[in-house]
């Protein structure tokens, strides 16, 4: 079969099973769009912003599990794209981003819309290509493919110049089945001998902790890591990225750890002597103070990627691989292995991370007289009974979000831990949508998130992607402010937002439903109300309590035992902010 | 500590900036760098000196081995090696100063590559520290330019870094 360039690419795509590209047209990519035109395979959404672009196939891959792919135009529609590549390369998300470049014969030259594309997603994508024989384009979009799903996935980024895709030169074309690149060969099972220590070493625990984080999730290890949890008896906590992975309703859940972790999953990261680090990667919101972090603790780390292991935290026992066939291995010298687990110790363990449980560091004002952020997530959790595909933006939304929607199930809480990206939630809840369009799909964001993509308000309306955004309205950047009334003796420099838009006529005007809702026994019935409108796209603007702050919380520089807590449980935490 | 990290890597366009970039943008410091084509034209031999503590130079040899495009690397320091460094170095000569000049560069086992009335250009091989101590032993003014390749190592014995 004899293809032009710009037909190869649609082809490749195709013969991938690629089901959606999310793009932007232009000038350096017109012969690609004219090929999409000419056929119904490859469905291509057409965003409002290339960085929407991005963060939706980043949803719909997180939701997925299988490659998000994205095609922008040369300069600045390539360079728009770079924070949603910059996203997915963060939180290990399996892209294909397909650049256009100018011509060939004039890179280099300052053409117009040119942008050296390769240099400057460089540090961001797991790696990248510049195609410049129309003859290597489908290896090398293979390659790409290749490349973003194995191994510790990521963004890859192919740049592909205008003349490659001339129409007018036609090149024989196969697909090919598989690639192989010599210098790439990422491990799959672990070192038996390093699995044998490292079973040893959990036998004989005393305060064992299973610390286990979206690597689970990337690895499709969730069935064996809730195995290997419930064989051991061992209590379990999930990095933010690592939420669903293991069952939040299960009883050897102890939540998430770190800065806004819970009181009884840091302390028991203290206090225990033995880690088992599962595809997590000790990123500085979850350790905290290095020098203070786990002192006690012996760590065991399974990872894909070598270069995790012993980054900041060194480890005692280093596991590299897969973490599902790790786990399989472990989980079989488990059961073959005449020791078990001390009971006694275990038991005891148990009643002191108890203690740390009755603490309750997620208790809030429940009386309040105004809505509380909590109220709304929990709210949201029992109108979707534990069973939404929940995204987010960043900031304190993010974090309640975390804290008060138990996930049960992988891949069902979708935001981004690394790079932190505000404008992520709504384009990536669109992606989810269009993976899952039977499935409930909130959008929990905040007032200044949600502006930072809110144009693809205009391709749910377009690709009938209804989500239901649960927008926490404070009128403030909140974590920034409750950083600035932490830290800066509540001088609130720049973190408020002086004019908000009136989002419901927003919402209407984007041609969606708009709800505004300012009292605590507003919420459930417009919760209700919002998710029975299966075919409609609703905006809930939220008043909530503008002096919220997310607890528990370890300040900057401070240890795991070394948490803020909030005001004790049953009193009133209404304020006035200064 | 000071150590010579041997890359094998893609002979592309590109590989070179990929190795830099980690570099600047991980922190970490390069003192030399040299990069030419093997008997196998497609790939690459870089060798790359840096300091660091252990921890940092484990960093840096995982980081390095997640590039795509690096294919091998050993960090020479963990074995015997060889080191050697190119030097040309030009010195102004007077009457009085050529012989003395001369027989220092033979010391060193230097050789003289060019000469005018008064210039001469030395060059000389040998790990770092020599060509250092030859530089240190002539008179900082009379030195009009130093031009040094970088180190390049290998490994003593059969074993070598290849595919």
């Amino acid at each position: 079969m004899e293809l032009n360039g710009a037909q190869i690419v649609i082809q490749s795509l195709k013969d991938e099973g690629v089901e959606f590209i999310f793009g932007y047209p232009g000038g350096a990519v017109l012969h690609l769009y004219d090929a999409i035109f000419q056929q119904d395979d490859v469905k291509h959404i057409l965003v409002r912003h290339e960085q929407g672009a991005t963060h939706a196939a980043d949803g719909y891959a997180r939701a997925t599990g299988k490659p998000g792919v994205v095609l922008v135009t040369s300069g600045p529609g390539a360079t728009n794209a770079v924070t949603g590549i910059a996203t997915a390369y963060m939180d290990s998300i399996p892209m294909v981003i397909i650049s256009g470049q100018v011509p060939s014969p004039v890179i280099g030259s300052d053409a117009f819309q040119e942008v050296d594309m390769v240099g400057i997603t460089r540090p961001c994508v797991k790696h990248n290509f510049l195609v410049k024989d129309v003859t290597k384009l489908a290896e090398t979009i293979k390659k790409a493919f290749y490349v973003a799903t194995t191994g510790r996935p990521g963004p890859v980024v192919v740049d592909v110049p205008k003349d490659i895709t001339d129409p007018r030169i036609k090149v024989p074309y196969k697909y090919p089945k598989k690639v192989s690149i010599r210098s790439y060969n990422p491990a799959v099972t672990g070192h038996k001998g390093q699995i044998k220590k490292a079973v040893d070493l959990l036998l004989t625990a005393q305060k064992p902790i299973i610390y286990s984080g979206g690597g689970v999730i990337l690895g499709e290890a969730s069935k064996e890591l809730t195995e290997f949890a419930h064989t051991l008896g061992f209590p379990v906590t999930n990095t933010l990225m690592g939420l669903g992975a293991y069952p939040s309703t299960d009883k050897q859940f102890v939540g998430m750890l770190g800065m806004h972790g819970t009181y009884e999953a840091n302390m028991a990261m203290h206090e225990s002597d033995v880690i088992i680090a599962i595809g997590a990667r000790f990123d500085d919101r979850v350790t905290g103070k290095l020098d203070e972090f786990c002192p006690h603790a012996q760590i065991i780390h399974i990872d894909v990627d070598p270069a995790s292991i012993s980054k900041t935290v060194k480890v005692a026992i280093p596991i590299v691989g897969q973490v599902k066939p790790v786990l399989e291995q472990m989980l079989e010298l488990i059961r073959e292995s005449k020791k078990k687990p001390s009971k006694k110790a275990l038991e005891n363990w148990w009643n002191q991370i108890d203690q740390w449980r009755a603490v309750k560091c997620l208790e809030y004002d429940r009386e309040s007289r105004l809505i509380k952020p909590q109220y709304v997530i929990e709210q949201l959790y029992e109108v979707t009974k534990g069973e939404a595909y929940v995204t987010s933006d960043v900031g304190q939304h993010q974090m309640w979000a975390a804290q008060y929607y138990p996930f049960d199930k992988p891949r069902r809480w979708i935001n981004s831990g690394g790079l932190g990206t505000m404008g992520f939630g709504l384009p990536a809840a669109i992606g989810v949508k269009l993976a899952f369009p039977d499935s409930d799909v909130a959008c929990v964001t905040g007032d200044a998130s949600i502006q930072m993509c809110i144009q693809e308000l205009s391709t749910a309306l377009q690709y009938k992607t209804p989500v239901k955004i649960i927008n926490l309205n404070n009128s403030y950047m909140g974590m920034v402010r409750q950083w600035q009334e932490f830290s800066y003796e509540s001088r609130y420099s720049h973190s408020y937002m002086d004019t908000i838009p009136e989002f419901v006529k927003l919402a209407e005007a984007y041609g969606h439903v708009g709800m505004r809702i300012d009292k605590p026994e507003e919420v459930r019935p417009a919760l209700e109300e919002a998710f029975a409108m299966k075919d409609r796209t609703v905006f809930l603007d939220i008043l909530t309590d503008r002096t919220e702050n997310v607890y528990p919380m370890i300040e900057s520089g401070k240890g795991h035992h070394d948490m803020t807590l909030r005001v004790a449980p049953g009193t009133s935490t209404d304020r006035e902010l200064a | 500590m000071r150590h010579i990290i041997s890359i094998l890597i893609e002979n592309e366009s590109g590989a070179l900036s990929r190795v830099a970039g980690l570099f600047s943008a991980r922190g970490y410091n390069i003192e030399s760098l040299t990069v030419a084509p093997t008997e196998d034209p497609s790939l690459s031999r870089m060798t790359l000196v840096t300091r660091g503590s252990d921890d940092i130079i484990e960093q840096i040899t995982k980081q390095l081995n997640k590039l795509i495009d690096v294919v091998k690397l050993i960090d020479l320091a963990d074995s015997d090696h060889i080191e050697r460094e190119l030097m040309m170095a030009k010195i102004k000569t007077t009457e009085q100063t050529r012989e003395e000049i001369r027989s220092l560069a033979a010391i060193f086992r230097g050789s003289i590559i060019d000469v005018t009335p008064t210039t001469y250009v030395v060059e000389m091989t040998g790990p770092s520290s020599k060509l250092d101590a030859f530089i240190a032993a002539i008179d900082g003014d009379t030195i009009i330019e130093v031009v040094r390749s970088g180190p390049t190592g290998i490994s003593r014995g059969e074993k070598g870094l290849h595919l």
